[in-house]
């Protein structure tokens, strides 16, 4: 019989071998389950997941969707490390991107080259705004901020919903749900305006936000003070309490970094490759981004990673819609089955597998 | 008098999958597991309930199929946080991920069709035309055994030898242990009873209350479903008072549409959410009333290996 | 007596091994019915592993169990119980929530009726003078009445053996006297008894026979009657007992002044604390007795900062504090180690640099918002040299150096010595202290009260919280006792006595 034994310290190997793994298995798992549906395994992994990347096209579409994925994880993950479980970057993002729309269309002409500025500031504002509710709620009414912001994020979806098929409406759409499209001054810049060999990719600048963020996080949270502070605070509340560092502080904080990084990932999205705002313009962005934030283990280097791994789970997914007949949702399996298995592998980091035929047949009958 | 009937009426009925969904929570709580799971669970009972009356099945069988998906489902979160000891509240979002994926993958050859079987409403003569509690007593078949289903939780809870020690387990899986209970067990017992009842509420949606599949049919209750258990206190006949609160909401805005008032459906649609998170604030707001009845393992791993 | 009767219980070549420890080496154990028999040992020589082995906890990983004779195996404390194995746990196996009935009947097996049970809990604890209410809910009974539970609930199973572990750590001197005569009784009965301590005085009163433990093997059997306490203190820990030295000094102005401090209990299993007056004078060692649970939890936190309170009820050296929070008051020069260390006085999964960080942050770690971990490392490392903390064995020595060890895999003693030194190379004005050497090793306990007297002698100011009577004499230049959430006088120790601070601890100077 095989059974559990506690580690006398964490497996740095496994620490980054069980994502490894976890990766690997979801992908045999996925292959077995084209085999069951009569595809040829490898045939259809090498359609889904290589084939889309044998351009630079393919490339640039795997960054795009990686982007926003990456700059909410690396908000998220500063949370999570402070055992604040935001699951609602979702609806700050809504709000985020909501933000950004309201200037973009109702001040068009007149703002210039400060439009994009603008909208990034008020993106970033929205997706504060839509965390600080959950902040409000949690640290001075105590009211879960899981449920808290996962509602506040179905409320967001109707607002978008409220707002693309009411008041923001483009008059020339005949009644289907989206506002008028962006002018150019509030969008990014395609990248290829600056670099010839872009050309026809839609890779914009709004990735180099997100190239920014990454070792922004990084210092912020192997060497600031206040990123400590928020690590000790999830590993051990009491412990914090005795230091003296504030707990309702700590819980501002992480919402609020997550709910900055999820507005900004929504203002790169409306002003960027979708160009307007709509109501189904995320493909779950925000959810996707917690499963990054685990798999990337909460660290600025493997979320980076991680983010291109599920940018790539989505293109897959669009790929199985033409080339296989397959729907979309296949690849929020993979997703699911993704973080399952993760979990599954952690495991090891803290436990290593023992055999205990030895132990029984030495014990006393 | 009977204009509010159908209100009523169709706050009961928004109630129902709400109290099985919340009573199987709640027992997995009292356990120390917290499952954020149930929509993944509820969203693979509903499909497979859905799927066997679409095949043919009965509504029993399909009653059967969904329990047994909702098992299923919180067996893969038993595995991961109690056998393997993954963080329970990100063992519970993949389930909801990864459920709500499943179902959306597995059910698209199903969406547009009207479910060829289902509940029907089964009034007891005389007592379901009295006025106001009339409804009542003109529930389906899943509706009046959610009432036995809450009658036998509590007494499960508060009258058995098993309904306190899974009390005790979830108190301090640690002492427990000492005492010699066997606390991996009964945490998987209650996990998986967790998933039969989401299954059960699943079925609801698919064959008794909108009679379809599509891809997210429960439209987050499930979470509402975790909320109630908080709201709840953890006390099984709390659940069923926060459920037909949360169905009142729905059926007030129902009731608001048929009495021609102009209201935004987007307002209506948010009113269900928005009074959670109003329920879940006035119930946290006063610690001391949570930390009383919360029991004290809740989300805590407990590992028999040390 | 005990050598003509049969023997109830024998071990042989008992083996318990953990990932970073052997907890038990071959030990050997024999006990016979009908006998009072002592397990001796210091804080981690395994003598609670080896309780948890008998009564099905904990799986040996070698070894036998005899039980009359037959060879057993016990996989369960289902299975002890069977067996007519009881156990009494050191910190209560008892869920609060419940009430003491329902406790009672998770443990026995049959038909489930608690009116049916609460008469026999009434009987038995009449029987042995066990006064205890059956209805009533865990968390309002005081710790005498949850012990009394725990010895009904054992009793309603008719043991044939009676395991105690430190039962009296949480008891007045007189309530011991209590405990001794029902336990004598019960002997008299026929129930062996295995009374696991480290308190010599206690089982030379009370023990027929006494093995004794040290890592986790056999370091002789004794006869504890025919032994001094010297001689059975040197056997258990190997070598002669140290003595810490007590220098005398003068006493300063007041450094830490508690007046009037009266709270609401911050919780449904708390306390409230009513009008409690302190003064703690520089160079003094002022010490607080009392069982765990009558309002020590909520002073400590209303002193250290965790929960604050009106700014005149906590004083600094004449500077109102109560409403400054505990990295406030910490720069105004209060150092505070808590009992529990894992979890609150350290973060478990962190390195001993970051728990460093912790609360000696401002001692030049962090510059402009960013944290210096050089700076942190060679504080944890001072920490480590000057306070003899041992860091693990060979395979933890990574690239960090000891500073880079994770708390959680040091042991009781080393973590306490690198708390207290980390709060003492701050060089506080004010040092509180809860329990400082509880659970912790001979040799780490007289290290930690010898710096607790220097300190003094170097003129801080010093607030001891312990349940240890022993403790508190030794170290304490003057002592009071809480009882219910109030403080009794304070009285110079060299004018007390155990006696007295004992009737106080039940509450006596309340009258």
């Amino acid at each position: 019989m095989i059974r559990l034994a506690r580690r006398p310290a964490p497996s740095r190997v496994m620490l980054w071998g069980s994502p490894l793994v976890a990766v690997a298995l979801t992908f045999a798992l996925g292959a077995a389950a084209f085999a069951a549906m009569g595809q040829p395994p490898l045939g259809a992994l090498h359609a889904l997941f290589v084939s889309p990347l044998s351009d630079l096209n393919g490339v640039a579409e795997l960054l795009l969707k990686a982007s926003p994925l990456c700059l909410i994880a690396l908000g998220l993950a500063v949370g999570f490390r402070s055992n604040v479980w935001n699951i609602g970057a979702e609806g700050q993002m809504y709000i985020g991107a909501v933000f950004a729309t309201g200037l973009a269309i109702h001040f068009q002409e007149r703002w210039g080259v400060w439009m994009l500025p603008a909208m990034i500031v008020a993106g970033i504002a929205g997706g504060l705004a839509w965390a600080a509710i959950v902040a409000a709620l949690r640290a001075h009414l105590h009211a879960s901020e899981i449920l808290v912001s996962l509602m506040l994020t179905y409320v967001a979806a109707l607002i978008v919903k409220y707002l693309v098929f009411g008041p923001w409406q483009d008059p020339a759409a005949n009644n289907f749900p989206f506002t008028v499209s962006f002018e150019d001054n509030a969008l990014f810049t395609l990248l290829a305006n600056y670099l010839g060999a872009l050309e026809g990719t839609r890779l914009n600048t709004s990735v180099l936000l997100t190239l920014a963020a990454i070792p922004l996080a990084w210092v912020f949270m192997k060497y600031s003070f206040a990123g400590f502070q928020l690590r000790v605070a999830g590993d051990a509340p009491a412990a914090a309490r005795y230091a003296g560092h504030s707990e309702k502080r700590a819980i501002w904080i992480a919402l609020l970094i997550g709910g900055a990084a999820a507005g900004l990932a929504g203002v790169t999205e409306v002003a960027g490759p979708i160009g307007q705002l709509n109501d189904r313009w995320t493909p779950g962005y925000g959810f996707t981004a917690i499963i990054v934030a685990a798999l990337g283990r909460l660290h600025p280097a493997g979320i980076a990673v991680a983010s291109l791994l599920m940018a790539l789970l989505y293109i897959g997914g669009e790929t199985a819609q033409v080339a296989l007949q397959l729907p979309r949702a296949i690849a929020y399996v993979f997703q699911g089955l993704l973080l399952m298995l993760l979990l599954a592998c952690e495991v090891l980091v803290n436990f290593r597998l023992q055999w205990t035929a030895s132990i029984r047949s030495s014990q006393a009958a | 008098m009977d204009r509010f009937d159908p209100l009523i009426a169709s706050g009961i009925a928004a109630a129902i999958p709400l109290v099985y969904a919340a009573l199987g929570e709640l027992i997995a709580e009292r356990a120390g597991v917290l499952n954020l799971g149930v929509e993944g669970m509820m969203l693979v009972g509903a499909l497979a309930a859905f799927a066997t009356v679409a095949v043919g099945g009965g509504v029993t069988i399909a009653l059967g199929a969904a329990m047994l998906a909702g098992i299923a489902a919180a067996a893969a979160f038993a595995v991961l946080t109690l056998t393997l000891q993954a963080n329970q509240v990100a063992a519970g979002l993949a389930l909801t991920i990864l459920g709500t994926g499943v179902s959306a993958f597995l059910g698209r050859g199903y969406v547009g069709f009207r479910a060829p079987a289902s509940f029907e409403d089964l009034p007891i003569p005389w007592l379901s035309a009295l006025p106001v509690i009339g409804p009542l007593f003109s529930l389906n078949a899943l509706g009046y055994a959610a009432i036995a289903m809450l009658a036998l939780t509590a007494w499960f809870l508060f009258h058995t030898r098993t309904g306190l020690a899974l009390r005790a387990v979830g108190e301090s899986p640690a002492v427990a242990h000492a005492l010699g209970l066997r606390v991996t067990r009964i945490r998987y017992a209650a996990t998986l009873f967790g998933g039969a009842m989401a299954g059960v509420a699943g079925c609801y949606y698919a064959v008794a209350q909108f009679k379809m599949w599509q891809e997210g049919l429960t439209a987050g209750n499930g979470w509402i479903a975790l909320a109630l258990v908080v709201f709840a206190a953890w006390r099984p006949w709390r659940t069923a008072l926060g459920a037909l609160l949360f169905g009142g909401v729905t059926g007030f805005g129902l009731y608001l549409q048929a009495a021609g008032v102009q209201v935004s459906p987007f307002v209506l649609g948010s009113l269900p959410y928005l009074a959670t998170i109003a329920a879940l604030v006035a119930v946290s707001a006063s610690p001391q009333l949570l930390r009383r009845h919360a029991p004290a393992a809740l989300g805590k791993p407990f590992f028999e290996g040390d | 007596m005990p050598t003509t009767s049969p023997t109830l219980l024998r071990l042989d070549g008992i083996v318990k091994r953990y990932p970073t420890v052997t907890a038990l080496d071959g030990v050997r154990l024999d006990v016979a019915e009908g006998e009072i028999h002592a397990v001796l040992g210091e804080n981690g020589a395994g003598k609670s592993t080896l309780m948890k082995a008998i009564y099905g906890v904990v799986q040996p990983d070698g070894g036998t169990i005899e039980w009359r004779g037959a060879p057993v195996r016990i996989s369960d404390p289902v299975a002890a119980r069977e067996l007519g194995i009881a156990m009494v746990f050191q910190h209560f196996a008892l869920f609060e929530s419940l009430t003491v009935a329902e406790n009672i009947a998770l443990a026995l097996p049959g038909s489930f009726g608690l009116a049916d049970l609460a008469g026999r809990i009434v009987e038995v604890s009449r029987r042995y003078g066990l006064p205890v209410n059956p209805w009533r809910s865990v968390h309002e009974l005081s710790v005498g009445e949850r012990q009394r539970a725990e010895i009904v609930r054992c009793l309603l199973q008719s043991p044939r053996l009676l395991i105690m572990d430190e039962p009296t750590s949480v008891l007045t001197p007189q309530a011991v006297e209590q405990l001794f005569e029902t336990l004598r009784a019960l002997a008299r009965e026929g129930t062996a008894i295995l009374y696991v301590s480290h308190k010599l005085d206690e089982i030379r009163r009370l023990c027929d026979r006494a093995t004794i433990l040290r890592g986790g093997r056999n370091a002789g059997e004794v006869d504890p009657r025919a032994e001094s306490e010297a001689h059975l203190a040197e056997r258990m820990i190997g070598r002669s007992f140290p003595k810490t030295q007590k220098r005398a000094h003068a006493r300063g102005a007041p450094a830490l002044r508690v007046s009037e401090l009266s709270l609401p209990p911050d919780g449904p299993f708390g306390v409230a604390l009513h009008s409690i007056r302190l003064e703690v004078h520089r160079g003094e060692v002022l010490g607080i007795a009392g069982i765990s649970g009558n309002g020590q939890a909520e002073l400590l936190a209303a002193v250290s900062g965790e929960r604050r309170v009106s700014p005149t009820e906590v004083c600094l050296s004449e500077t109102p504090v109560g409403h400054l929070d505990a990295g406030e008051r910490r720069r105004l020069g209060l150092a505070y180690v808590p009992e529990e260390r894992l979890g609150r006085g350290a973060v478990p999964g962190m390195s001993l640099a970051e728990n460093a960080l912790l609360t000696a942050s401002r001692k030049g770690m962090v510059r402009a918002g960013l944290v210096d971990w050089p700076a942190a490392e060679a504080y944890a490392a001072r920490c480590i040299r000057e306070f003899d903390v041992r860091v693990g064995g060979p395979h933890e020595s990574g690239t960090g150096g000891a500073s880079a060890t994770a708390a959680r895999s040091l042991s009781g003693g080393n973590l306490q010595k690198f708390i207290v030194g980390r709060e003492l190379v701050q060089q506080p004005g004010v040092m509180v202290l809860a329990q400082p050497t509880w659970g912790v090793d001979v040799a780490a306990s007289a290290l930690i009260r010898q710096r607790i007297l220097d300190l003094a002698a170097a003129g801080v100011a010093i607030l001891v919280v312990s349940e240890d009577l022993g403790e508190i004499l030794e170290v304490c230049d003057r002592v009071a006792v809480m009882a219910g959430g109030r403080l009794s006088p304070v009285r110079e120790v060299s004018d007390t006595d155990a006696a007295e601070i004992g009737a106080w601890m039940a509450g006596g100077f309340l009258q």
